[in-house]
């Protein structure tokens, strides 16, 4: 554990924290951001390379993006009537403590079930490639006919909504 | 096809690129407070006051009629009408302005005080280095710095200043014709009276 | 000693961190590596403020700036004092604190993008696995300071500015990646020194750049393409038009942080052509056999200002397209084409050495040039603009 860990992991957790706490929507939705960033940074000191620059390009580049276009075009931002939480907020802590706690369980548990590796895997982007192209290729390929089936039916329904007009 | 125009302007501009270092025709700007370019007759930049003759105070054009104030789009012009009158050029008697002020940090040179000018008294300008470090008090232009003789008003723009002072000689000349038909008239009319009252007289001293 | 003149820089570093601990020097590298990097892309950037104007001054004939030093050389120099003296206003009612992040978020993320850039043979500051990703990576993340300035300036040009600029780059980045993959196709490998490995070698004295083959020379030129709407330049620089939105997101922003606006966009234009050189022009390679006793960052500079002539030759030359022609272009003309080329890549990749390949390949990507241009780029007829709220 080391300084850079200790720094990544206060910048991810703070950004999380804000994103929940903050009263305006975009500054929720730029500490998600830094957020993202915390955990490919994350993933960057610990060598994984490939994960950590798709957590920025999916993550900051269109996940980020999106929440801030969604929260522009939506509604007015600056507004925000009522309480900082919902009525609900006890429920969903409980929830989140709730999955906070098995995933918890289950890295402790796995820590001493795995035997302690000591060669540090290197899985490079050929590798990956290879994977994703030769064992997991038909996931890969329901995956992408799914992200299809969305964008044509994202299309469809933004062109109805023009007939409709004219 | 697709990108032919691309091409072409892209060659266009390519030739310009090496064309201005090899000829040096081609290059239309002027180096510019070493080199100066006359500026066409018809260029204006913001107004000033005409007078005639050679006080600027006693040659004012201006009656202070407040027409271009009223007119100025973006309400630069500030006048102060006098409460006395005093003679004009051809001596007739004359509101002035005691003030005169234009702003020109808002003037837009629209040139629109010339045009409602009944007097031909507002005229634009040539004049370009007007810069100052003093950008509140500078930039108002007061009526004696707007005030210029009329020969200058000609050395500028030669053409309209014939044309404006042959409409003033024959605006005047039609004013003096009526006054001296109208003095005549008068002094017929005072002529026939005395005639008439000549008349009388013998008439009722005979009655 | 071309060897040794190739390799100045190495050596310098080499020498210069031996008067050092044993400990210390990896850091020593880093950081003489940073700061020659940085340094050299910074003066880069000064010296192509000056081309630039004194490039479009002469196409549009005019003489350009010539008064500051000789050929207004110092003009940089002037710029950068008014720069720094000047008052940094903040709008009253700005985000202070985004306002603050938005230009320094901008500066490090492209500062970071200049890291993975191979500019000379065994001259790369980071050598990752990665390096292209990272690059795209960089760039994504961009997208968010340039949302950041506009948002929090508090003004509609500046908000109108930035969502014009976000779209377009959304838009591009898909033809962008799209024609970058050819040639990690071909190379096989994400890693840009790797890259430009690939290209080395010499067919007779011609090269084996990327570019002289039919998918590269396509790629090269939508990657151009997209590298122009990337980095918002004429006539991709609708996101800043003046006559429409004063600077864009932008706007509210002055003095020293309107300089790193505009470091910013300078060397987010350097590292995309860095790295369109690196893919399709052979990186630090000589052009021609004969000549690669020149060192190799002479050439990488060589080329890379180049590619910036080219940015404003075109920049000269073209109009500001409309928003609509905009969208049109990158999503029915350049990402069907790269889709293509892509295809095309994988044919050429498989049918092996020989003539057949060029002639297969040349035709598909030129027959599917001319029918994109004509069907996706036919002039369509507008309707009357009909107003939701205004009539």
């Amino acid at each position: 554990m080391s300084p850079v860990f200790y720094l990544l992991a206060a910048i991810t957790i703070a950004g999380g924290l804000a994103a929940v706490l903050l009263k305006k929507l975009v500054h929720c939705a730029l500490a998600a951001a830094a957020a993202f960033a915390g955990l490919a940074l994350l993933f960057l000191s610990l060598d994984a390379q490939f994960a950590g620059f798709v957590q920025f390009l999916v993550y900051l580049g269109a996940v980020a993006i999106l929440i801030v276009f969604a929260i522009l075009l939506t509604r007015n931002a600056e507004e925000q009537d009522g309480g900082l939480f919902s009525r609900t907020w006890f429920a969903g802590l409980v929830v989140a403590a709730a999955v906070f706690a098995v995933i918890g369980w289950a890295v402790l548990r796995s820590g001493s079930v795995l035997p302690n590796q000591l060669a540090v895997p290197t899985a490079t982007v050929r590798d990956i490639g290879v994977a994703l192209m030769g064992r997991y290729v038909l996931p890969l390929e329901i995956v992408a006919l799914l992200l299809t089936a969305a964008t044509i039916g994202a299309v469809i329904v933004a062109m109805h909504e023009k007939e409709g007009e004219q | 096809m697709l990108g032919e125009g691309i091409i072409k302007g892209l060659l266009e501009t390519a030739r310009n690129f090496v064309g201005s270092y090899v000829s040096k025709e081609r290059l239309t700007t002027v180096q510019y407070p070493e080199e100066r370019w006359e500026a066409p007759e018809a260029s204006r930049t913001f107004p000033f006051l005409v007078y005639d003759g050679d006080e600027w105070l006693a040659g004012l054009r201006c009656t202070s009629c407040q027409i271009c104030e009223k007119e100025c789009p973006p309400k630069c012009i500030y006048i102060e009408k006098s409460a006395d009158k005093k003679p004009d050029a051809v001596g007739k008697m004359q509101f002035y302005p005691t003030r005169f002020d234009i702003d020109i940090s808002v003037c837009m040179s629209c040139q629109i005080c010339v045009e409602v000018c009944p007097f031909d008294s507002i005229k634009m300008d040539r004049i370009f280095e007007l810069s100052t470090d003093d950008r509140f008090e500078g930039l108002i232009l007061d009526r004696q710095k707007l005030a210029k003789s009329n020969s200058y008003y000609h050395q500028i723009h030669p053409t309209e200043a014939a044309e404006v002072d042959a409409a003033l000689a024959s605006e005047r000349a039609a004013a003096a014709a009526k006054a001296k038909a109208a003095a005549e008239a008068v002094a017929a009319k005072a002529a026939a009276a005395k005639a008439a009252a000549e008349n009388a007289a013998p008439a009722g001293g005979g009655a | 000693m071309a060897q040794n003149l190739d390799q100045i820089f190495v050596l310098l570093t080499g020498w210069m961190v031996s008067y050092l601990p044993e400990w210390l020097r990896p850091y020593g590298v880093a950081v003489l590596g940073v700061v020659g990097v940085l340094a050299v892309y910074v003066t880069l950037f000064a010296l192509t403020t000056w081309f630039e104007r004194k490039g479009l001054g002469r196409m549009q004939n005019r003489y350009g700036p010539n008064r500051c030093g000789p050929f207004g050389l110092f003009q940089p120099v002037a710029d950068g004092i008014k720069a720094l003296t000047k008052e940094d206003l903040v709008p009253r009612s700005a985000d202070q604190v985004v306002h603050f992040l938005a230009p320094l978020v901008l500066l490090i993320v492209i500062c970071m993008g200049l890291a993975i850039l191979p500019v000379g043979r065994n001259m790369v500051l980071v050598d990752m696995d990665a390096g292209l990703l990272f690059f795209f990576a960089l760039g994504a993340s961009t997208e968010l300071s340039v949302f950041m300035a506009g948002w929090s300036s508090r003004n509609k040009f500046s908000l109108l500015g930035a969502m014009r600029a976000i779209a377009q780059m959304i838009s591009y980045e898909v033809p962008l990646l799209l024609s970058a993959i050819s040639a990690v196709m071909i190379a096989g490998t994400l890693s840009l020194p790797k890259i430009v490995e690939a290209q080395a070698g010499f067919s007779g004295i011609l090269p084996h750049w990327y570019v002289f083959t039919p998918w590269g020379f396509a790629g090269a030129v939508i990657f151009g393409i997209a590298a122009k709407a990337e980095t918002n330049r004429c006539p991709f620089d609708l996101p800043e038009g003046e006559s429409e939105l004063v600077a864009g997101y932008f706007t509210e922003y002055s003095g020293f942080k309107f300089a790193i606006f505009f470091i910013a966009e300078y060397l987010g234009m350097f590292s995309i052509s860095s790295v369109s050189v690196t893919l399709f022009f052979g990186g630090w390679g000589a052009p021609l056999s004969f000549l690669t006793f020149i060192p190799s960052w002479i050439w990488f500079f060589a080329k890379v200002l180049t590619i910036i002539f080219v940015f404003i030759w075109v920049r000269a030359t073209l109009p500001r397209l409309r928003q609509d022609q905009l969208m049109n272009f990158a999503w029915k003309f350049l990402l069907p084409l790269s889709l293509i080329n892509l295809g095309v890549t994988a044919l050429w990749r498989f049918m092996g050495d020989g003539w057949q390949r060029w002639i297969v390949c040349a035709a598909i990507v030129i027959v599917s040039y001319i029918v994109l241009g004509l069907w996706g780029m036919r002039r369509q007829h507008v309707a009357p603009r009909k107003y939701s709220y205004a009539d």
